[in-house]
């Protein structure tokens, strides 16, 4: 599965005889072995969730944000070097701005997702610089509707409907095909998120985890927020009855 | 800190002494120009056409100088071309008019530009932007611009109605550049008008010949018929 790369591994100028860039693959293993991140985008909105790992008791609650907001109607939530994923919320905050300055308009999540999409493959080009070692999942509501994009370490990036990235991207990804995504509301798909999350998380190799969520919608008026307080608990509650039931056999 | 000198065109210019309005309906915008370029006091094209296409559905009118605004006007061409190839839809006029605006005003010390933005997009329709001297964004439901224009602002207050249609709309633009045109020196010839609506762009023209004519003073002033002279006017006899 992993083959190695002796010798057309070190640097991200070098093509492997079979023609791929390892430092780029070798990024995408830093997404892998970190907390799963998932997106849904439904019939009015989207929702982003974060499995955050949580490696001290001494950690305050709630302080160390996964998802960034870009920009008032556009949310990142990252999966992988952390650092780096603040990093490129910045930039997509100054792309944002950026166009907003321009064009006098906010930006559609499309335009921004390309933007970050030609920033991200700018770092696969150089031996100088490593690539990012982050997949960002991008969610927003513009003029066309709820959008979800995700830009992989390698620059590329796609529209989704649902979108998984990290540790537990496999189990999510197929709990995510079981819905039918375009028929639920923002508020559901905050139930389904919470409980996707608690399900893909492995209490064997992994001990605590935060659950971090934010949405937009109709309930937040086209502003990307975190969810609040009481809907927070109320969807940890569920997503833990759903993981009980499931156990029941 | 230096002022904009709005007066003063670098020797030789060309300068768009001009009449430009744009005006909103129901299903589009009217703008219209004259066609009157000016160096000084010699015409130098008397049947410019100063509506210019920056987008499909999106066209401005210019007036000042006609390097700037002609400068001007390719860069936001360019632009929207990219805008359209990166997001795959025509862009709002809202977004020309702000292209317009950003160079304007960050270059405010040295353009000499004053221009209308007017046209159509699917999320808004109609709109005419006004981008005067200094750099300002006005979005109005009919705006007018160039040295004729301040001969009209009366005119136009007391004819323009909101709900015309489109027969209204070319008459009140055909008037009043006609009004403006015979008033100001810097103003003349023809008038060229676009209609732009979902549909198209449709070029109107109107021969200098053929302009809406007002009070041209036929009355002679001092003279009525009671005392008026028998005697018809004779030569003076001249010695050679």
């Amino acid at each position: 599965m992993t083959s190695i790369g002796t010798g057309y591994d070190l640097s991200s100028s070098t093509y492997s005889p079979d023609g791929r860039i390892f430092q780029v693959e070798y990024a995408n293993k830093a997404v892998e072995n970190s907390g799963t991140a998932i997106g849904l985008r439904v019939k009015d909105g989207v929702v982003l969730a974060v499995e955050k790992l949580v490696h001290s008791k001494l950690l305050v609650p709630e302080s160390n944000r996964r998802i960034q907001t870009v920009d008032k109607h556009i949310g990142l939530a990252t999966a992988g070097l952390l650092a780096d994923g603040r990093h490129l919320a910045n930039r997509a905050r100054d792309e944002a701005e950026n166009y907003r300055d321009t064009y006098r308009s906010p930006s559609p999540v499309k335009a921004l997702a390309d933007r970050l999409g030609l920033y991200v493959q700018a770092y696969t080009l150089y031996s100088s610089v490593r690539p990012f070692g982050i997949s960002s999942i991008l969610g927003g509501i513009d003029k066309e509707g709820p959008q979800l994009f995700v830009v992989e370490p390698s620059g590329v990036f796609f529209g989704y409907h649902g979108a998984a990235v990290g540790k537990g991207r496999q189990l999510a990804k197929t709990e995510l095909e079981k819905l039918q995504l375009s028929d639920l509301t923002t508020r559901e798909a905050v139930y389904e998120s919470a409980r996707i999350i608690h399900l893909v998380h492995d209490d064997a190799k992994d001990k605590d985890f935060e659950l971090e969520v934010s949405w937009i919608g109709p309930e937040t008026n086209g502003l990307h927020l975190p969810i609040p307080k009481d809907l927070w608990q109320e969807a940890d509650k569920r997503a833990r009855e759903a993981l009980d039931e499931e156990m029941v056999d | 800190m230096d002022t904009v000198d709005i007066s003063r065109l670098k020797s030789g210019e060309v300068n768009l002494g001009t009449s430009i309005m744009a005006v909103q309906f129901k299903d589009g915008v009217i703008i219209g120009a004259d066609s009157r370029t000016t160096t000084g006091s010699y015409i130098a094209n008397r049947v410019t056409d100063k509506l210019t296409h920056v987008h499909d559905r999106v066209y401005c009118c210019r007036s000042g100088s006609a390097a700037d605004t002609q400068a001007v006007a390719d860069i936001v061409h360019y632009y929207l071309q990219m805008y359209t190839q990166q997001f795959g839809s025509p862009p709002a006029v809202h977004t020309a008019a702000a292209l317009f605006q950003k160079i304007c005003y960050e270059n405010k010390d040295a353009l000499s530009a004053g221009i209308i933005v007017a046209g159509w997009d699917k999320e808004v329709g109609p709109s005419v932007y006004n981008i005067p001297l200094g750099g300002g964004l006005f979005r109005q439901p009919w705006a007018i611009g160039g040295s004729g224009s301040t001969y009209v602002y009366g005119y136009c207050d007391a004819t323009y109605q909101e709900g015309w249609g489109k027969e209204e709309c070319v008459n009140f633009v055909k008037n009043t550049l006609a009004l403006a045109m015979s008033r100001d020196g810097s103003s003349g010839g023809v008038i060229r008008m676009c209609v732009i609506t979902e549909e198209g762009v449709e070029r109107l023209f109107i021969p200098g010949d053929q302009l809406p004519r007002f009070w041209e003073g036929k009355e002679v002033i001092g003279q009525d018929s009671a005392t008026k002279s028998t005697y018809e006017a004779v030569p003076i006899d001249v010695e050679v």
